[in-house]
């Protein structure tokens, strides 16, 4: 590649410059034309996945302020996956539901950029930015079907309580500003690391601010209220994506921040983690079981999910920055697959999410019925899936750093939401159907290959693993 | 690679199976006999595996090994001894048995049904073979996703509570095994420096005592939950009484000697001291489910329940040979483990027939069988008596051998034990009797069909399997003489390395009350 100071932001610009053209196509397009404006954002898409192959190992640094080490590379690959398998999903989704097509697919991209932008960060401004871009694209998705009043109340509340966090975010900034005189995270990490003796109260406050910020993002208790809502009310494509998409994005960003820049302070900010984990995974499972609508189910389990990730992150050592890198790999490819099927369930008129709409799904319509037991059981941690190995690894760091508390708490946790995740299966393969509901619709063309790669990689991953655990170790061995 | 063809063989028949379009069941008859065949021919590779194995020695046999996941140090690693291949062999056995007695019972998603079995024999054979604990881990919870469906989709009127609470009780046991998996694993490169889920390189790591309680405690809660021990055997009525016939049978005959397995392959010779410092624990709780077990089964109005807590009973004396830590009480836990499969396995396929006839397991509801169907009283007959112990039958082979060891190490559970048996003479030959004896209370009754020859075919080899193990066990003795010798001796030798450093004085208090004697003689 040629060397240049614009390299770091390559796969950056491929997705915008999609996003642009779908705006521009659809600026031009007849009022009843069909246009392929999905394949434009799956190009894009493609473009960062290649720039982002070619950038790995080179460590390229746009400006000191986006660094495409191979953390963030990786990081970029799983939103890069997240980004065409949503569009992959929503291909039928859009039509279906009479979607704006082009404002759609074109936030969609924003939104990746914006994650991908959060995930190569190396400058609290910067990821603050990042954050908002993500933000304001994902508020928009989430109220995109204006005639739903559901859909409404949820960008509503989800954006309130998203520009409160993001205040927050931002006074942490502030502070470490004030305190440090850097928002650049290697800048940060110096001082930090010369200073860590001396501790200062106010890199306290602004570690808290940052930690809040952050907790609200990636939904953690006690900051998850907006989540259950927000899942719901959302079309169910865009509640994949952003249980997905949103979650990889900041947990590189806490993860950069936290295990770089604010390393020296660990002893500090370690055991309110701890705190935040171990509430985030019992609530997430424990509530998890009272939900009768499977999207908010779901919701709940990317609840306890994140606090999974967060063992990752206390455990703070190699292990345990590998285990997240493929743990969000893994839980990305699962989870957005699973929201898919809800969405390819539904109908114009109805969304089809109970729980008592699966009822008899697995005579009906077998092969979907059978995907969807795949994501389930690949969510709740079951072999030979994805989701196993990204437990035994996360769980595997938490060992090796002596949290045998956490890891024990985690197991069961993941044991109470194995039996929510079961009660679809239940639903699907041991009730009758009733009669009253109709058939669902048979799945074909693009959704339904991008239900079968994202079960083909659940596999991959779960059988022969070696290959991804590589890269996520290659991806850390760069930084920290 | 013959003994991957033996999980192999089945899983590829699943997929294969997968792949026959089957709308509305019109190739139900093909795909029974589809998965029939391959049943069989997985039956014949581990008969195989026993041709070619050598009993003298007591090494792991047929061992294969590739790099699987190397970044942690796990393989895929298999190999079997005369401990495990007797199960493989008894798996092969009763999953033929189990598809052919789905026949007659099982109308609909047939396709499904065959697919589930076979998935699940292959998850059995893979638990036995496993010498990685990763890969073991990953066979021993792979195994409960066919077996909740069995129970869920074919089962009885309260199938899927059944089925989530079997799941749920087992996970909740086998989570924690995993941590302690993950914490022997660590263990294992603080020592040396790398990880590794190698089975035979871990039993040679010294375990400080505090950890090998732990660790010995989260490995045997997960086993004793699938054995079923007392207090823990709560899923198991449930999950037993609700399985259709054909998961009956395999769960008794194979799954729940993954738990005892399980004790001796890992929880025992992993931490030896802590299994010393616990065996009499253990030993207490199975003497409880021996006469729990069987005092529950007596007042049983259902034949199908009766047959699933004289399980628990069964299981108790297997678990009280392997605490007894000797060579007799190791064989004869083993050899009570393959009895029961094949007698309870037995007893539950019959239980089923009479359920298929009339559609209730009520012993008041039936009476005076004997004059119906003679031939199917006669095989109940055998079964009744191998699952009580008669001599002559396998049964009471490994009933003896474990009280024999038993004994050596502590009378007093032997006592326990044998009011234990003399109960389950009570509750069988009393159910056998209301069932079979007397007048023919109910109508419907008079016309029950006897042995159809497809039931035949599979009761006639129980019934011979029963009186070969009966009358010739050194068969099956043989095999597995020398792994469990080298078992006991790999036990002992730890205890007595401790014992002549006894850096610990709480160990060294164990190892007074607890050896056996012959033990502390010999030291």
């Amino acid at each position: 590649m040629i060397d240049s100071p614009f390299n770091a932001i390559v796969p950056i610009v491929c997705v915008v410059l999609a996003a642009l053209a779908i705006m521009a196509a659809e600026a031009f397009r007849a009022r009843d034309e069909q246009m392929a404006l999905g394949g434009l954002g799956i190009v894009g898409l493609i473009g960062a996945a290649v720039s982002s192959v070619l950038l790995w190992n080179e460590g390229a640094s746009s400006f000191g302020v986006i660094v495409a080490d191979n953390f963030g590379l990786f990081v970029t690959m799983t939103l890069v996956i997240i980004g065409i398998l949503t569009i992959m999903f929503s291909s039928s989704v859009v039509r279906r539901d009479g979607l704006p097509a082009g404002e759609y697919y074109a936030l969609v991209l924003f939104a990746v950029a914006g994650m991908i932008m959060m995930a190569t960060a190396n400058d609290l401004l910067v990821i603050f930015i990042a954050l908002e871009i993500l933000s304001l694209a994902v508020y928009v998705l989430t109220g995109i079907r204006r005639d739903d009043p559901r859909a409404t109340e949820a960008a509503f509340k989800y954006f309130l309580l998203g520009a409160f966090s993001s205040a927050f975010f931002v006074y942490g900034i502030a502070f470490t500003y004030g305190v440090t005189g850097s928002t650049r995270l290697d800048r940060i990490g110096t001082f930090l690391a010369a200073q860590s003796m001396s501790e200062s109260p106010l890199i306290l406050v602004a570690m808290g601010l940052l930690l809040v910020g952050f907790a609200f993002k990636i939904s953690a208790v006690p900051f998850h209220m907006w989540t259950p809502d927000a899942y719901e009310g959302a079309p169910a494509v865009v509640s994949g994506f952003m249980s997905t998409g949103v979650k990889a994005a900041a947990f590189a960003a806490f993860t950069r921040v936290f295990l770089s820049s604010f390393e020296p302070f660990s002893m500090d900010w370690a055991p309110i983690v701890w705190v935040l984990a171990v509430a985030t995974m019992i609530l997430g499972a424990v509530v998890g079981v009272a939900q009768t609508n499977v999207k908010r189910m779901l919701a709940y389990s990317s609840i306890a999910h994140g606090g999974y990730l967060l063992v990752g992150l206390i455990a703070a050592n190699q292990v345990g920055k590998a285990a997240i890198l493929f743990y969000l790999l893994a839980y990305a490819v699962t989870n957005v697959a699973a929201f898919g099927v809800i969405a390819l369930l539904g109908t114009r008129e109805a969304g089809n999410d109970e729980l008592r709409d699966f009822s008899g799904l697995g005579h009906a319509r077998p092969a979907l019925a059978g995907l969807m037991t795949v994501c389930l059981l690949s969510l709740g941690g079951l072999p030979p899936t994805a989701g196993f190995i990204g437990k035994w690894y996360i769980f595997s760091a938490a060992v090796s750093s002596g949290y045998y508390g956490l890891a024990i708490v985690g197991v069961l946790t993941s044991v109470v939401s194995v039996f929510f995740y079961l009660r679809v299966i239940v639903m699907m393969y041991m009730s009758e159907r009733n009669p009253a509901l109709a058939v669902p619709a048979q799945v074909r063309g693009v959704g339904l290959a991008a239900l079968v790669a994202s079960v083909i990689m659940i596999f991959y991953l779960g059988v022969l693993p070696t290959r991804a655990l590589d890269l996520a170790a290659a991806s850390i061995s760069t930084i920290f | 690679m013959l003994l991957t063809l033996s999980w192999l063989v089945p899983l590829a028949g699943a997929l294969l199976l997968l792949l026959v379009g089957n709308a509305d069941g019109r190739r139900d008859a093909m795909i029974r006999w589809l998965a029939f065949g391959v049943s069989l021919v997985t039956f014949a590779v581990t008969l195989s595996l026993w041709v070619g194995f050598d009993s003298a020695s007591a090494e792991f046999q047929f061992v294969e090994r590739y790099s699987w996941i190397p970044q942690f140090g796990i393989d895929y690693f298999v190999g079997i001894d005369g401990i495990s291949l007797l199960l493989v062999v008894l798996t092969g056995f009763l999953t033929p048995i189990a598809l052919l007695s789905s026949w007659g019972s099982i109308e609909r998603k047939v396709k499904e049904f065959s697919i589930f079995i076979l998935a699940l024999e292959a998850a059995m054979v893979g638990v036995f073979i496993s010498l990685d604990l990763f890969l073991f881990y990953v066979f021993w919870d792979a195994m409960l996703i066919p077996m909740y469906f069995l129970i869920g989709i074919w089962g009885y009127d309260r199938r899927v509570y059944a089925a989530i609470k079997f799941m749920l009780y087992t996970m909740a046991g086998s989570v924690l095994m995993l941590v302690a998996i993950l914490g022997l694993a660590y263990f294992h490169s603080a020592a040396m420096g790398s990880y590794t889920f190698d089975l035979l390189e871990l039993y040679s790591l010294d375990i400080a005592p505090e950890a090998q309680t732990w660790f010995f405690l989260a490995f045997t809660l997960a086993f004793a939950i699938k054995v079923p021990l007392f207090p823990f055997h709560t899923w198991l009525p449930d999950a037993h009484v609700q399985a259709p016939t054909a998961g009956s049978v395999i769960l008794a005959g194979v799954l729940l000697k993954m738990g005892t397995y399980g004790l001796l392959r890992f929880s025992f010779p992993l931490f030896p001291e802590a299994a010393a410092y616990f065996a009499p624990w253990l030993a207490l709780l199975a003497v409880i489910g021996i006469l729990y077990g069987a005092l529950v089964a007596m007042v049983q109005p259902d034949m199908k329940k009766l047959v699933a807590y004289s399980s628990v009973s069964h299981l108790g004396f297997v678990v009280l040979g392997i605490c007894a830590m000797n060579i007799q009480g190791m064989q004869g836990a083993i050899y009570q483990m393959l009895a029961h499969g094949v007698s309870t396995g037995g007893l539950f396929l019959m239980v089923g027939m009479l359920s298929d006839r009339r559609h209730t397991r009520l012993i008041a509801e039936f009476g005076g069988l004997k004059a119906v169907m003679p031939r199917f009283t006669a095989a109940f007959l055998i079964m009744t008596l191998a699952s009580i112990g008669l001599p002559g039958l396998n049964g009471f082979v490994g009933e003896f051998l474990i009280m024999l060891g038993a004994f050596r190490w502590s009378p007093g559970f032997v006592i326990a034990a044998g009011l234990g048996v003399i109960l389950s003479a009570v509750y069988m030959l009393w159910m056998f009797q209301r069932v079979f004896y007397g007048p023919v209370t109910h109508e419907v009754n008079t016309t029950l069909p006897d042995l159809q020859p497809r039931e035949w075919a599979g009761v006639l080899p129980l019934c011979a399997m029963a009186l070969v193990m009966g009358v010739f066990p050194t068969i099956f003795l043989k095999p597995m003489e020398a792994s469990v010798d080298a078992l006991v001796r790999q036990m002992q030798a730890t205890q007595t390395l401790r014992v002549e450093n006894p850096t610990d004085r709480r160990l060294h208090i164990i190892n007074q009350s607890a050896i056996a004697p012959e033990r502390v003689a010999r030291q």
